[in-house]
């Protein structure tokens, strides 16, 4: 057989019907669901007269409007609220597992998959969720689909798809201290451009992939829809097993030995060809900072706002003119000069224990400036909270003035009542820097969780390599 | 799916590159549980002023753009969120076809699920007709999917590619849940072959859990 890439594998390994000129259709492993992209396809279900086919393969959790406080208190946002009951009445009448608001283990859809070992390498995996990207961190196609694909795979558990192109990211050498996988993925945006990676699947390797911890590779693969792609993969190896191992729903004992055997055998053959290539060295990756209103508007810490006349392309130009009239932003403005109004540290790209532990490491024992107006830490899920508080680490975050929450999407995509107001700027370790996207008016500056942290201290943009702080996470 | 063969309407020219879904459909209003009346959204944050009062400096509000039903857009249009709200509020506005050079997958992806045409054509092109859109008030193009063809009144011809799969079900209307239960007896055959399973081996804290070994 020819080599084959690790994403022809697991296509390979699924297709369920393929004729000529249509699309394949594939079989779907593992299902996600939440309460925003979902009632329509329950609706449309319902009214064809149509059954979930497998209910048993999907898993519901409700992260995208919970209130990250006082959830024992009624909510007064009657739309939420009537989205929660919808999903519970749709996960009730299939039978599909469900974490509600209340549960242990109720997250963020995208923390919650790996950290219950429901995602596993080798799956195909969907969800109503364009960062749905974030699960091929182990090895699976995992990719986000829109609310007809939803009600689809709820009938059917298949879908309709043609294959996609491939593009093998490669990042070189070794990172520097203070350089976290937030900035590897922002510099590769900023090189391959947020449609890059368009009709893409992306597979990322490396010296620099390959030393990241699980948390980190979800981060990186996480924001693979942020260049465009139709999704991001990294290749299984000991990491990966390590962290699967005794997960709720990893299998045990010698059928986890095997089923490790059967993972090894996904990587991308030696040989397999890509449709693209792009290298990059991590040893000259610096931390990056948005500047803009769209993640490949990015700069390195210690660059300056760009001018808009320094593009070459005409449409580039007038995107980075408007970008910087709606961020508030003068070309030139050194971008440790910029100030924050608040920061935000959660959502499904950086809320992961190892994102925490890098972030307090940067407050222990400072308390952030009076400058600013709020500091929220939202973990991604309630289970990564509970660790967090037997380390000490919400401790360390209230003593620094921040404020410690339940888990949920939050500020990232602002659903709830965590909204950033607006004409405020925001240090935030989310993954889309739009226009309005955490609230109307407001100007996100996405950056890494210690690059957030270390802003909350100082009320401005720093570097955080000066403060030597250790940022694997 | 209603289905779509040939539309003439008038050209709206949204002449931004790499518009996000965010835009088309803002977060607050992806709480509501139906699939109807997203056409008053569409583009909030850009058409309104506070009370929402149109901008009169978006384009969409302005007189002659009054009634649009084909948008002329720029590279990467429909980039971000998968939210299918996006298509939704497009068509529900009114909108049947798109004509630009790029498109971002998902959105492109769920276009074909509402009955929308998104026509890819190349830069210069684009440019194009963005110039006469631009310079003719009431400026109209007439889509033809069954011979691929983007024309106006003025003589103007040009020929669009399209994938025939795609085609075939926007002309029919086709309804792709009933087009993949066709294979029911492959989905049943794949699944006696590979067990797919999640059998859960630690008891998790959820509702209507149906996985416990």
């Amino acid at each position: 057989m020819n080599p084959r890439t690790m994403y022809r594998k697991i296509w390979d390994a699924h297709v369920v019907h393929e004729a000529p000129g249509e699309p394949s259709l594939i079989y779907i492993d593992r299902h996600l669901v939440h309460e925003g992209t979902s009632p329509q396809a329950f609706t449309g279900l319902k009214e064809a007269g149509r059954k979930v086919r497998r209910p048993d393969l999907a898993f519901a959790v409700m992260d995208h409007s919970v209130p990250t406080k006082n959830r024992n208190l009624p909510i007064l946002d009657e739309a939420a609220m009537g989205q929660f009951s919808a999903l519970e009445r749709n996960c009730r009448g299939a039978g599909i597992t469900l974490f509600d608001m209340f549960s242990h283990n109720q997250g963020i859809v995208h923390v919650i998959g790996p950290e219950l070992g429901i995602t596993q390498p080798g799956q195909t995996i969907v969800c109503g969720d364009s960062h749905t990207s974030t699960h091929g961190a182990f090895g699976t196609l995992a990719f986000g689909i829109g609310t007809s694909e939803v009600e689809h795979v709820l009938a059917t558990q298949c879908l309709s798809q043609y294959a996609s192109k491939t593009m093998h990211i490669v990042v070189n050498g070794k990172r520097t201290k203070g350089v976290s996988a937030k900035d590897i993925i922002l510099a590769i945006i900023g090189k391959i451009g947020i449609a890059g990676g368009t009709s893409r699947v992306v597979e990322y390797s490396g010296e620099a992939i390959r030393a990241l911890s699980m948390d980190g590779r979800m981060t990186v693969c996480n924001m693979s829809i942020e260049g465009g792609a139709r999704a991001g993969m990294i290749a299984p190896d000991h990491t990966t097993f390590a962290y699967m191992e005794g997960r709720p729903y990893v299998p045990r004992g010698k059928a986890f030995q095997e089923a490790v055997e059967r993972w090894k055998a996904l990587a991308t053959d030696p040989g397999a060809k890509f449709d693209a290539t792009v290298t990059l060295d991590a040893s000259k990756i610096s931390p990056q900072v948005t500047w803009g209103t769209n993640p490949g508007m990015v700069t390195g810490v210690t660059d300056r706002v760009p001018d808009p006349a320094s593009f070459h392309e005409a449409d580039d130009q007038k995107a980075a003119a408007r970008a910087l009239e709606y961020m508030g932003l003068k070309a030139g403005t050194l971008v440790v000069d910029i100030p924050v109004d608040r920061v935000f540290i959660g959502s499904c790209t950086n809320s992961r224990l190892n994102d925490l532990r890098a972030a307090a490491r940067v407050v222990a024992g400072k308390h952030v400036s009076k400058t600013l107006k709020e500091a929220l830490v939202v973990p991604g899920s309630m289970s990564i909270k509970a660790k967090a508080e037997a380390e000490g680490l919400d401790k360390i975050f209230r003593d620094a003035g921040f404020e410690w929450r339940d888990a949920g999407c939050s500020m990232c995509i602002a659903m709830n009542p965590d909204v950033l107001p607006p004409g405020e700027r925001a240090a935030s370790t989310s993954n889309r820097n739009f226009e309005g996207r955490q609230g109307k008016d407001s100007r996100t500056h996405l950056v890494s969780p210690i690059m957030a942290a270390a802003a909350a201290i100082a009320g401005h943009f720093v570097d955080v390599r000066d403060w030597n702080v250790d940022a694997t996470e | 799916m209603q289905p779509f063969s040939k539309h003439t309407g008038l050209v709206l020219p949204l002449d931004r590159i790499n518009v996000d879904t965010d835009q088309m459909v803002p977060k607050q209003f992806l709480k509501l549980q139906t699939k109807q009346g997203f056409g008053r959204v569409l583009f909030y944050d850009w058409r309104y002023l506070p009370g929402e009062k149109p901008n009169p400096d978006f384009i969409l509000n302005q007189p002659r753009y009054k009634g649009a039903s084909v948008m002329l857009a720029r590279a990467n249009f429909g980039c971000g969120s998968s939210r299918e709200h996006a298509p939704w509020a497009v068509a529900d506005y009114g909108f049947r076809v798109l004509i630009a050079p790029s498109y971002a997958d998902i959105f492109y992806n769920n276009c074909f699920k509402n009955g929308i045409l998104p026509v890819t054509l190349p830069d210069e092109k684009v440019e194009d007709l963005f110039k006469r859109a631009e310079k003719e008030p009431g400026y109209s193009l007439t889509a033809d999917l069954p011979n691929q063809t983007i024309s106006d009144a003025h003589g103007l011809n040009l020929k669009f590619e399209i994938d025939n799969f795609r085609k075939h079900v926007l002309l029919e209307g086709l309804d792709d849940i009933g087009l993949t239960l066709k294979h029911e007896a492959a989905i049943t055959a794949f699944e006696q072959a590979r067990h797919p399973g999640a059998t859960m081996y630690e008891p998790v804290d959820a509702k209507y859990s149906p996985n416990q070994q």
